[in-house]
């Protein structure tokens, strides 16, 4: 286990596992998001209530399910480098950050665009909504407090006990606005009941979630890696990769 | 026995060290509670602020009593909480100037329990207050006297929670310039639970409805914030004498 | 396929504006997002590149006297 997690906080060994990862992971979440994406535009049925304008449910489910997932990898990170003070969790923490801010506001636009042919309006205040707006309000916070701070080694610190703060707020923010929509939820929106998804919707729906988190993975390496480069940028072993290409 | 701010956590001094937790709790407690006895500006500004604020709705919106009457739940919270968001902004500001935040962080006690007893100071100074004043407030706005109890009740147990989150905002900011805007940032989406409980706890007390379950979560929140944000201020104090 | 031609996929009963928007508003993002780290990354490595011809340059030139 130790072993494990002293190789992971080595850059050289990090930059070169990783290096190998994103070659192949990167072209297999290109035909992913693809493949899924034409599967859900194109061949899936449309739904009997909401017609065509279910589809952008391929996109706005994955997005929303990977940037709440994120924020917990973040926390994670964070953790991680507050208790063993590891240099790479800092560089995860920052890198997933940004990704995560772009997955949630790439959800609410896409819920937004949703809720014109649904509700007639760009935006409802509806729970799910709203706890998105919240997230990437978190998001922005940890964004920006990292780049307040001069120094990056405080920064990383500060951003952990933020986004621990966080992540223990968040089923009690994500509970709250339920209890709250709930109560005030208007007669002139009528919620789709719990109904089972039908297989033909289903698959596509799970092949672009997979999607999603291999582009998450892939863009959080792609962040450490350019950040990597940079830091050690002065190092012999990142010297000998770069003159050895 | 003198109150000067650099002097008294002296690592050295013997009549320090020999303090428990609790003594050493107690006179961070009494030395903030001294310093606001000293200039009463700190507690009263932000009772004018909740003042002028709640003045500005009835502008806003209209003197319809009914419509007033109908939000004031709504409009009392926010402002609450707005009022706690302006104060918590200088929470540690001129201790952390002064220099004596580095010798708290140097003395022989762990820092949670020292700057809890600022917080609980600052708590009493703002959020006490406050709630005790509201009721004038809520009258104003023709909140119905029977709903005055429970706005008192939530607000008592709401800005203890909206404190604690406050001091950690404040916390991880005070060794930036400019701090103000990002703190209201980092601490806004994390006082939304609070908002939400507070405001449908008197929103019920108005129809007689269930306060008792409402006023139960605002608790829950404000001993789960008491158990775990006083390490997380601690740290954020650590990293802003670090940057 | 569901649609019968490329022109009611495009039209999607009247909904086709909104889908096609929402994809769109994801898409650019996303590309962006894996884009700008291997952007950065190129410009690393061209400094570090450039700084090591450099080193070559001085320790011959030293080699040199």
């Amino acid at each position: 286990m130790w072993t494990i997690i002293h190789k992971m906080g080595s850059p050289p060994w990090f930059f070169r596992i990783s290096g190998v990862l994103v070659r192949w992971l990167l072209p297999i979440t290109v035909m992913l998001l693809v493949c899924g994406a034409l599967w859900g535009l194109l061949v899936a049925p449309p739904d009997f209530r909401q017609g065509n304008s279910y589809r952008i449910i391929y996109i706005h489910v994955p997005s929303a399910v990977v940037a709440l997932a994120g924020y917990y990898v973040m926390a994670f990170a964070g953790a991680v480098s507050l208790i063993w003070r590891i240099k790479m969790a800092d560089v995860t923490m920052r890198a997933a950050a940004p990704v995560g801010a772009v997955l949630t506001a790439i959800a609410l636009v896409t819920g937004a665009i949703w809720g014109k042919p649904t509700w007639g309006t760009w935006w409802v205040w509806d729970a799910r909504i709203t706890s998105m707006l919240i997230l990437l309000f978190l998001y922005l916070g940890v964004v920006a407090l990292f780049e307040a701070y001069e120094n990056k080694t405080a920064a990383a610190r500060a951003c952990a006990v933020l986004s621990l703060v966080g992540t223990v707020n968040i089923p009690i923010i994500y509970k709250s606005v339920d209890w709250w929509y709930s109560l005030h939820q208007p007669a002139s929106i009528k919620f789709t009941g719990e109904s089972a998804i039908d297989a033909s919707m289903l698959y596509p729906l799970l092949l672009m979630i997979v999607a999603f988190y291999c582009l998450f993975a892939v863009a959080v390496l792609l962040n450490m890696r350019a950040e990597l480069t940079w830091q050690h940028r002065e190092a012999g072993w990142l010297r000998q990769i770069v003159s050895g290409a | 026995m003198s109150y000067s701010k650099t002097s008294i956590w002296q690592p050295m001094s013997s009549e320090v060290a020999s303090l428990s937790i609790w003594g050493a709790f107690a006179r961070q407690f009494m030395r903030h509670c001294k310093s606001l006895v000293g200039s009463p500006a700190d507690a009263i500004n932000p009772l004018l602020f909740f003042f002028m604020v709640v003045t500005l709705f009835p502008l806003g919106l209209g003197p319809d009593p009914q419509r007033l009457a109908g939000m004031a739940p709504g409009i009392l919270w926010v402002v609450a909480l707005l009022s706690s968001l302006m104060v918590s902004a200088k929470l540690f500001a001129s201790d952390y100037e002064d220099g004596s935040l580095e010798q708290l962080a140097m003395a022989p006690y762990p820092l949670a329990v020292l700057v809890m007893g600022e917080v609980a100071a600052h708590w009493i100074a703002t959020g006490v207050l406050l709630a005790l004043v509201s009721p004038v407030f809520a009258t104003m706005l023709g909140l119905s006297s029977a709903a005055l109890p429970t706005l008192v009740a939530s607000l008592m147990l709401g800005t203890l929670s909206l404190t604690l989150i406050g001091a950690v905002g404040s916390a991880l900011t005070v060794s930036i310039r400019r701090g103000g805007l990002l703190l209201s940032l980092l601490i806004i989406p994390l006082n939304v639970p609070v908002l939400i409980f507070g405001t449908t706890a008197v929103s019920e007390a108005v129809i007689d409805g269930n306060t008792v379950s409402w006023l139960a979560l605002l608790g829950g929140l404000a001993l789960g914030s008491l158990a775990l944000l006083p390490l997380a201020i601690g740290a954020a104090l650590r990293v802003s004498l670090d940057n | 396929m569901y649609f019968e031609s490329l022109a009611a996929a495009w039209y999607m009963d009247g909904h086709g504006f909104y889908v096609w928007l929402a994809y769109a508003l994801t898409a650019i993002p996303l590309c962006f997002m894996v884009w700008l780290p291997l952007k950065r990354m190129r410009q690393h490595w061209r400094w570090i590149q450039a700084e090591q011809r450099r080193q070559a340059a001085a320790t011959a030139t030293e080699a040199g006297i």
